[in-house]
């Protein structure tokens, strides 16, 4: 059943999967956002913090996503 | 109540009717099973994207995360960095599952297992956990809709006030037998579209009459806004948050229905993207869960319409008091059929994952092998009528408490699997034997260690050189799961490798 050619192009794994560790560290280690300050529009910063960090994890991936196509 | 209950009625009967509909679109051979229990792996970026959103944050999610959040506070913000480190496990991981499944016809877990390892025993025990773990998953969407239905106006206990939840799942069970997948991909995209809308209005419209965000987190209070500091000694919820965040994030994916979605898609590539674009839904579960502080502030649980909600369903019927409290009653309707309707499209995701599980890895391998493509669809569409029905079943015949248990027990299970599957598209260091005692050692202690919890936590006070460590006790079984894979495989392999078994080639993995 197994044939040597693969259906699709290899992905090229780039060094920078290396920065996709930075939002485990980032969002799990809680000593860097258990504050209740500063705050933004309201939000205590462990809420916006954790928010945040939403958005610049999509943007880490898509840089590596970026590199390897 | 009514004009909520007519607007909620018009679109939960739109989308069933949708749910039929779905077999015509981008149709094919819905004898086969690639075509029934994976859309016929054609779907692209955005549909894979409704369909991946629509899968995984479910009705429950909505309901459950706020209703934490208004009970226990800050530990329920756990599901933003969950959602968070999960995507780049997605990104690294499964495009390489999605290729290798695509290469060799697998629409299962198990079957790759099964292709790796040459281990029929290993595949069972992946996709028996992946089943069990499903079944109370699908029963809690229904308590998600019944909760949102009970806030309609319509309760009681008798089997009337059960009406509008079982009809909906019996139309759910014959669309998906119908459709399969297309079904849940088509209903996604209107299921997200209502509940973005949803949720952006809640958070403007809410806060302006609760005195801003400052105001709902005053209301809220110091202590739920906030982690406990760790007692001296122990890591404290400070180490229960973080691990309770990675032990679901690696276990997500690892869902048969989360597995069905990415192989669903049209290529690795399509994946990758998606690891990209999904978190916009990390960021409005986290909007959600912030709705059950809004709920503290609004102070819903001491108003006297609401008693009856709260006392039957306990602080899940928070998110529902609240819109109704606070929203004009059409737009209730609206919010409501999102959260309905996110029931609906995870519910058949799951039958069609677990059928597919059923008839590849149980059926087929065990009692059929010889099974025409036209019979492994029919047994499979059989099936996921058996699940729907088994999860209604569970629901009204047994207390809410077990469904709940058993989910809590599901997580734990799912990530004993993180080794033969994730591993595996890295190494093939391992042997199956191995794999399988890891699994069994992984299975055991975490439901021994959740028994301790009475079944009621998910995180275990673990003791090690004079310091508590609480863990989430996924992680930690993990771990143990991991050290018993790894020493076996060393012992097995030095006596008898079964790495000849392997169906797969090196370059699969590339």
């Amino acid at each position: 059943m197994a044939t040597n050619a693969p259906l699709v192009p290899r992905q090229r794994a780039s060094w920078l999967r290396i920065l996709l560790i930075i939002p485990f560290i980032a969002t799990l280690w809680v000593p860097f956002f258990n504050h209740p300050t500063p705050t933004l529009f309201g939000f205590p910063f462990f809420y916006w913090y954790q928010l945040l960090w939403v958005p610049l994890s999509s943007v880490l991936i898509f840089i590596v996503y970026r590199a390897e196509s | 109540m009514e004009v909520a209950s007519i607007i909620f009625a018009i679109l939960i009967i739109a989308v069933l009717a949708l749910g039929f509909g779905a077999a015509r679109w981008k149709s094919g051979d819905l004898h086969q099973l690639d075509e029934w229990g994976l859309g016929g792996r054609q779907f692209g970026l955005l549909i894979s994207w409704f369909l991946i959103g629509g899968d995984i944050y479910t009705a429950y999610t909505f309901i459950a995360v706020p209703a934490l959040m208004f009970g226990a506070g800050a530990l329920a913000f756990f599901a933003v960095p969950y959602t968070i480190v999960a995507y780049p496990i997605l990104y690294v991981v499964f495009p390489k599952l999605w290729r290798v499944c695509a290469k060799y016809g697998y629409v299962t877990g198990p079957e790759f297992v099964r292709g790796r390892y040459g281990n029929r025993w290993l595949a069972l025990a992946v996709g028996i956990t992946g089943i069990v773990a499903t079944m109370p998953y699908i029963a809690l969407q229904l308590v998600g809709m019944q909760t949102v239905i009970g806030g309609l106006g319509i309760t009681g206990t008798g089997f009337s006030a059960h009406l509008p939840l079982i009809i909906s799942f019996l139309v759910l069970a014959a669309f998906t037998y119908t459709s399969g997948l297309r079904a849940p991909a088509m209903i996604a995209i209107v299921k997200d579209t209502l509940i973005y809308i949803t949720i952006i209005v809640a958070v403007i419209v809410i806060p302006r009459e609760l005195g801003g965000f400052g105001g709902i987190f005053a209301k809220l209070g110091p202590v739920k806004t906030l982690l406990a500091h760790p007692p001296k000694g122990s890591t404290g919820i400070y180490s229960g948050y973080a691990t309770l965040a990675l032990g679901s994030a690696m276990a997500l994916f690892l869902y048969p229905h989360a597995t069905t979605g990415i192989l669903s898609s049209a290529s690795s590539q399509v994946v990758r993207r998606n690891a990209v674009v999904l978190p916009a839904y990390s960021f409005m579960l986290g909007l959600i869960a912030l709705l059950g502080a809004m709920a503290v502030a609004a102070g819903v649980a001491a108003m006297p319409q609401f008693a009856g909600g709260f006392k039957q369903y306990g602080p899940n019927f928070a998110v529902p008091a609240l819109l109704i409290h606070t929203l004009p009653g059409w737009f209730v309707g609206v919010a409501f059929a999102a959260i309905a309707i996110g029931a609906l499209v995870p519910a058949a995701i799951m039958a069609i994952a677990s059928a597919n599980i059923f008839t590849r890895d149980i059926c087929r391998e065990f009692f059929s092998p010889n099974m025409r493509p036209q019979s492994e669809s029919q047994i499979a569409k059989i099936f996921s009528i058996v699940m729907i029905i088994g999860a209604l079943l569970f629901i009204f015949g047994l207390p809410l408490k077990y469904a709940i248990q058993l989910q809590l027990l599901g997580g734990m299970w799912m990530i004993q699997i993180f080794p033969s599957i994730v591993l595996s598209l890295f190494t093939r260091f391992f042997n199956g034997w191995a794999l399988l005692l890891g699994w069994l050692a992984g299975v055991v202690v975490a439901t021994y260690d959740a028994a301790l919890n009475h079944f009621a936590g998910a995180i275990f006070p673990y003791h090690a050189f004079g310091y508590t460590f609480p863990c989430y006790i996924a992680l930690a079984t993990f771990l143990l799961n991991l050290v018993v894979s790894v020493a076996l495989s060393f012992l097995f392999n030095a006596i008898a490798s079964d790495r000849i078994n392997d169906m797969t080639v090196a370059e699969d993995y590339g």
